[in-house]
């Protein structure tokens, strides 16, 4: 028996969590002066401190704790008075000190929200915690099937990555979006990231692993009032997949309970290419770490009056920037939510600031950019086409340098190639076709070449010119403007109207 | 001597899971003798409840200091041939590592 979607609506109401990890874009490392480059030479980037060799001591990273203040106010969280780092114990080789220095019960920041918006609607998500950790090494299993843990004969580590500054943002629970669940969960992510962005403190790749989600599902009885047991989804690491995490684990789990299974509590693994959830380590066995606090390392208490100064220094946060956007745009509230949903407000508004006219940045980034996102699996900000190359492109269309299927071409191109709209439209010889002759002459070519939609046209048959124009447009290279071209041909064939 | 704060007494069994969170292979003669030990090591500390009266807050730290930071410098690393010299094992400039799960799942 398979479940719709619908059917787990009807039964059982979803609540989720997202535990979001966030590295940094500090120079240095949480606790030493190691680089944390990314893309560099294998366990080049380590020290005493971040190998936990014996008797290296720590220092934290002044920045790092700035940037998770940042990070705190924009969340609406009070910053603590006082708080103290933590050992984390555990036996795994992704960190050579066999801890992980952390923070447990007295987080940075807390008791924080941020709003979301999904097809017009506020939800707002309640956050618990923004703490300080460091980020581990990176293993690589090698031996087995899928190149995954299970299975795996031995691994290979590489500890630049372990020490890097890595910031945990804890949601509380989030009930009541019923079946947009999954769509919320997604729209918290996008929102966190074009926070974390906009304050300039993580380069939030998440293909590069610099913005990581846990997502945690469970399924309560419809009118229950109780939680279900929930599951923690790891290795989620899209906006798109977080969606599908939430969804599958929705599925999964209303089939279990269906089928008067129980849910077990146990973290799981998200598969980008199935697009389900599968059994990881087991949760029980897991959760002894014997958090205690670090006793190499002294506590963090902010100062008021530096807290205020951080906050005063915030820039514009993406929610008052698309207020402040929509109201100088003047699109519709409608427009807003379509663009939202497709991601491309900044960049709309980015688009009128280079020179182009609202209308035609939002048909631009609505129509054939959110189309090659889309075709490309990416979202519409990391497709690779800039703002200034969408305004430049408008300008050429509108002084008639190019038609729009042109303009069209030089996106692939500039998707192609990575140059800018100038350079591919020279380096292609892109321009449109409107010297009248030469398309006279295309046209007298074409009719020749194929007499008989010539003659239907003569004979009244207006709709078989499109066999010619398309002749015309494929001597011309694509680079005639259609409209005049099937002009010229009625004209020649005196077949038009 | 009167003690306000029973000392957690430290059973065979907390031993034995800590030996196995801690990777150790621990006989059943050790975990007799480390529960012992361990016992008048928590007692010891817990002695310390004794003279820690209202007005001494618990402490972390030796040092009465906060905020004490660097400032977000890089600074050179080790040469790599240092650092895995000390590895058991190294494969592609890597800390080769056993097997990390068993093939439970």
């Amino acid at each position: 028996m398979t479940l719709t979607y619908e059917d787990v609506l009807g039964r059982y109401e979803p609540v989720f969590g997202l535990e979001t990890h966030v590295e940094l874009g500090t120079e240095s490392k949480m606790f030493c002066g190691c680089s944390t480059r990314f893309g560099a030479e294998p366990n080049t980037q380590t020290c005493p401190v971040c190998l936990g060799l014996p008797g290296a001591m720590p220092a934290v990273n002044a920045r790092a704790v700035e940037d998770t203040i940042k990070i705190g106010l924009a969340l609406n969280c009070s910053i603590a008075p006082w708080c103290r780092f933590a050992r984390k114990n555990y036996f795994y080789p992704d960190m050579p000190k066999n801890f992980q220095t952390s923070q447990y019960d007295e987080p940075l920041c807390v008791d924080g929200y941020l709003d979301v918006d999904v097809d017009g609607q506020n939800y707002r998500v309640g956050i618990e915690r923004v703490h300080m950790e460091e980020d581990t090494g990176k293993n690589t299993h090698v031996g087995g099937a899928t190149g995954r843990i299970h299975g795996a004969e031995y691994s290979l580590v590489d500890y630049n990555r372990a020490g890097i500054p890595l910031i945990e943002i804890v949601t509380r629970p989030v009930p009541g979006t019923g079946a947009r669940a999954p769509e919320v969960a997604r729209a918290y992510v996008t929102a966190l990231r074009d926070i974390l962005r906009t304050l300039g403190v993580s380069d939030v790749r998440m293909e590069q692993g610099s913005l990581r989600c846990d997502v945690n599902t469970s399924l309560s009885p419809v009118g229950s009032g109780a939680w279900g047991t929930r599951t923690e989804t790891k290795n989620v690491n899209s906006l798109r997949s977080v969606e599908r995490a939430v969804r599958s684990e929705m599925l999964r789990q209303a089939e279990l309970l269906d089928a008067g299974e129980r849910v077990r509590q146990e973290t799981r693994h998200f598969s980008e290419v199935s697009g389900d959830t599968r059994p990881g380590r087991s949760k029980e066995e897991a959760t002894d770490y014997r958090y205690f606090p670090e006793p190499d390392l002294v506590p963090v208490a902010p100062d008021p009056a530096w807290v205020e100064q951080i906050r005063a220094a915030l820039p514009e946060l993406p929610a008052a920037r698309r207020a402040r956007l929509r109201e100088s745009l003047g699109v519709s509230a409608e427009d807003m939510v379509q663009m939202s949903n497709a991601g491309v407000v900044d960049l709309v508004g980015e688009t009128v600031e280079a020179g182009a006219p609202v209308d035609e940045a939002r048909n631009w980034w609505l129509g054939y950019l959110t189309q090659k996102a889309n075709e490309r699996e990416v979202d519409a900000a990391d497709l690779g086409v800039a703002p200034g190359d969408v305004a430049r492109l408008v300008a050429l269309v509108a002084d008639g340098t190019l038609s729009v299927a042109l303009a069209r071409q030089a996106v692939d191109a500039v998707l192609e190639t990575g140059h800018d709209v100038d350079a591919v439209v020279a380096e292609r010889g892109l321009r449109k076709v409107s010297d009248t002759s030469a398309l006279e002459r295309a046209a007298d070519e074409a009719i020749a070449a194929d007499p008989d939609a010539a003659d239907k046209v003569r004979g009244g048959k207006a709709a078989a010119v499109g066999a010619l124009v398309g002749a015309v447009m494929k001597a011309t290279r694509g680079q005639a403007d259609a409209a005049a071209v099937k002009q010229i041909l009625l004209d020649k064939l005196g077949g038009g109207v | 001597m009167p003690d306000p704060i029973v000392p957690p007494r430290i059973s065979r069994a907390e031993v034995a899971h800590l030996a196995h969170l801690a990777r150790l292979a621990v006989t059943d003669d050790e975990l007799d003798l480390f529960a012992r030990q361990l016992d008048i090591i928590l007692t010891s500390v817990a002695r310390v409840a004794d003279v820690a009266a209202a007005d001494i807050p618990p402490t972390s730290h030796a040092v009465a200091m906060t905020n004490v930071f660097r400032p977000d410098r890089t600074r050179p690393s080790l040469p790599r041939e240092a650092v895995l010299a000390g590895a058991p094992a190294v494969e592609d400039d890597k800390f080769r590592v056993p097997r990390i799960l068993s093939d439970e799942a």
